[in-house]
């Protein structure tokens, strides 16, 4: 299954080589171009000297991990997050190290030899350390180099009710949509950006933008859903299993309105359930790409997704779905009015 | 099949204190060196490997803890959530995103999640997720829907495959106790190729977790002249004094305190000196968290000896150890027990 590939693939903000091949070998056969660019972006072009409106997808390759920044004496690695993880969720955690994939733990001292009032804090980054299992220095040096990163383990599995688990949802699922998306048959160009560096600066959609030009823009997210037992229900940015939210307004972009509304109209005609992301922190591509030369028209639909940043997160098959039929109903839209003009 | 991999197979497997019975079979089709297997009342697995001595022979038991620390359902919350309690000694700290396995009507995956971050004061992320904060998410969206799978009173297993770290060393789940247990079978292996006087019950017990039950009923019913129970014990790690840590792949500590009986600590040093096997020297000032306490006082008393195997971040579902240190405790437990006879027995009574 793609996703389960997309999201057991790692990559680093500035290290998605494993996550760039794997798409790019999705894609190849369903596009006329793919290049690459100075940061790493992958652009996949289909009907690049068509007529009508340049549309570009975009979702971004990278996934938060952790930097390894120095080896003890004792064979420790020591790593910072790149990109925004809580050190709390990464407490008794396996990891996997670096280009050969060295296998790791991030221990923390047994209960047995805690005071109570020692488990009211949380650990600090600086105390955690990964264990590779190495007896010294040397030996840890042999196998990890600096500024490889660690990633998290876990496996795509099914739970629930049409639920999914897996890491790096955030935004392997924007990137699974995309792939999926380019193989709709339109006439007009229909460009696919897959970022790099998102997660520390959105660095990555800023250039692609620039090259690619287009007239609008669909940025596609795996974004919070906080529906989770003591959150209020107004503080839920998005609920998993509400359907695929559009957003109006976040941190650093305010979607195209006409377009946010056309999207939440097509919805209504297709009977496709959306919902509105009901939290306006969080940024995503759509800030950078808006703001690209004299300005693009965009709009960002987003997967729910619990516990994002994190080992584990959630998402709902339906909520997937339904961003994909959305998406692909607004392409169907717009080569409608191409056939007619 | 090799120990290595029937002890991956019970590491892997889910055995909560006082339902351990899903690891029977795995031990009972994995020790062919035993001549009669049983279970008790409790469902403590008692496997005995007959002495080749004349009768009375000595008596060995050599117990090693199966059950596991887990987490039991308490509620199931209205948006199908589970909340729970805890069966063991867990650190709330470790429990945040973590995956589980919850063992409803059908066994089923879940994560452990906690309110995100973007919602938290300011000040919250320097405080740990308090356990009542936690939740399991199962995927379910409401209560009616999870209540078809779970049910209150049901059980949850840390959902861990085994990992193999550089070396021998290994990572997983539940290596506490059933590195004993796996320790107990390699000391089996190894005494099928010798001779031995002694009768050797190797006993896998249930409830160590939650005070010592298991050992104390399997004792009373073999009651044994030596009792070896073997233990996983603080191994070297970030953050510990080496004053309360022995080291990984430096053999096992032998203990020394009130559960130790001095003849036999002298006897498994000097054995452990003859073979050539290296061991840490484990003071152990606090004698009553093992199956050990359990089987020194059985009856009228029994000599006892508690063996450590180093394991780091123990409860948690990464604990680590050096599996050749599980061998080498196995191989010392042998050479002990092929070295006994009635007279070092008899003599573990007169003071």
């Amino acid at each position: 299954m793609l996703l389960a590939r997309l999201t057991e693939a790692n990559g680093a903000p500035g290290q998605e080589g494993d996550v760039r091949d794997l798409i790019r070998a999705e894609i190849e056969p369903h596009v006329h171009q793919v290049k690459t660019d100075a940061l790493g972006n992958l652009i996949a072009i289909k009907n690049p000297d068509a007529p009508g409106p340049k549309v570009m997808l975009a979702a971004h390759m990278d996934e938060v991990a952790l930097m390894i920044v120095g080896i003890e004496s004792n064979g420790y690695l020591k790593f910072r997050p790149i990109g925004g993880v809580d050190p709390r969720v990464l407490v008794a955690k396996s990891v996997v190290v670096g280009a050969k994939k060295i296998a790791g733990v991030i221990g923390s001292k047994p209960i047995h030899l805690q005071k109570p009032p020692e488990r009211e804090r949380a650990f600090t980054i600086q105390e955690l350390l990964i264990d590779i299992g190495a007896k010294n220095k040397e030996e840890a040096e042999r196998l990890v180099k600096l500024g490889e990163c660690a990633y998290f383990t876990t496996k795509h599995e099914e739970m629930g009710n049409g639920k999914i688990k897996a890491k790096a949802l955030d935004d392997r699922v924007g990137c699974d949509l995309a792939i999926r998306l380019l193989q709709e048959d339109v006439s007009f160009p229909l460009i696919a950006a897959f970022t790099v560096q998102e997660e520390v600066g959105l660095r990555g959609a800023g250039v692609a933008t620039y090259q690619i030009k287009p007239d609008l823009a669909l940025v596609l997210e795996g974004t919070t859903a906080s529906d989770v037992p003591g959150t209020d229900e107004h503080k839920h940015a998005t609920t998993v299993g509400a359907g695929p939210c559009i957003t109006v307004i976040d941190r650093v972009s305010i979607p195209h309105p006409p377009l946010v509304q056309e999207l939440f109209a097509l919805a209504e005609e297709e009977g496709i359930k959306v919902q509105v992301r009901r939290n306006t922190a969080g940024g995503t591509d759509a800030g950078k790409i808006q703001m690209s030369e004299e300005g693009v028209k965009v709009a960002t639909i987003a997967v729910p997704c619990r516990y994002i940043h994190s080992p584990v997160s959630v998402m709902s098959k339906d909520d997937y779905e339904g961003a994909y039929r959305l998406v692909r109903s607004y392409l169907k839209k717009l080569q409608e009015r191409e056939a007619s003009n | 099949m090799e120990i290595k991999q029937v002890f991956r197979t019970l590491s892997e497997a889910s055995g909560v204190s006082g339902y351990e019975h899903n690891l029977t079979s795995t031990l009972q089709e994995h020790c062919p060196w035993a001549d009669e297997i049983k279970t008790d009342k409790l469902g403590n697995v008692i496997m005995l490997k007959k002495g080749h001595g004349t009768n009375p022979r000595p008596k060995v038991m050599l117990a090693g803890h199966m059950d596991e620390i887990g987490l039991i359902i308490t509620k199931i919350e209205k948006d199908g959530f589970l909340r729970f309690g805890t069966i063991g000694g867990f650190d709330q700290r470790v429990l945040l995103a973590q995956e589980v396995v919850v063992h409803g009507r059908e066994s089923r995956t879940g994560v452990i999640g906690a309110k995100p971050p973007h919602i938290q004061v300011a000040g919250e992320q320097g405080k740990s997720v308090s356990m009542e904060d936690l939740f399991i998410d199962i995927g379910f969206d409401s209560k009616a829907q999870t209540e078809e799978h779970v049910s209150i009173g049901d059980l949850v297993t840390m959902k861990r495959d085994v990992l193999d770290l550089q070396g021998s060393f290994m990572a997983g789940k539940s290596f506490d106790d059933r590195a004993g247990v796996a320790a107990i079978f390699e000391c089996f292996k190894v005494l099928a190729g010798i001779s031995h006087a002694a009768d050797v019950y190797g006993v896998a017990t249930v409830q160590e977790e939650v005070g010592l039950r298991g050992a104390i009923t399997s004792t009373y019913g073999i009651v044994p002249d030596i009792g070896i129970a073997i233990d996983v014990s603080f191994g070297d790690s970030p953050g510990l004094p080496e004053s309360d840590t022995i080291k990984l792949g430096q053999g096992p500590g032998i203990a020394i305190g009130p559960h130790v009986h001095p003849k036999i600590h002298a006897r498994m040093v000097e054995t452990a000196k003859e073979w050539n096997i290296s061991f840490s020297p484990d003071p152990s000032p606090y004698p009553g968290g093992t199956d050990t306490y359990a089987i020194q006082v059985a009856q009228a008393g029994v000599a006892t000896i508690l063996l450590s195997i180093p394991l780091r971040y123990m409860h948690t579902p990464i604990e680590t150890l050096d599996y050749e240190d599980v061998r080498q405790t196995g191989r010392l437990m042998a050479m002990f027990i092929a070295g006994l006879n009635n007279d070092f027995v008899e003599g573990l009574t007169c003071f």
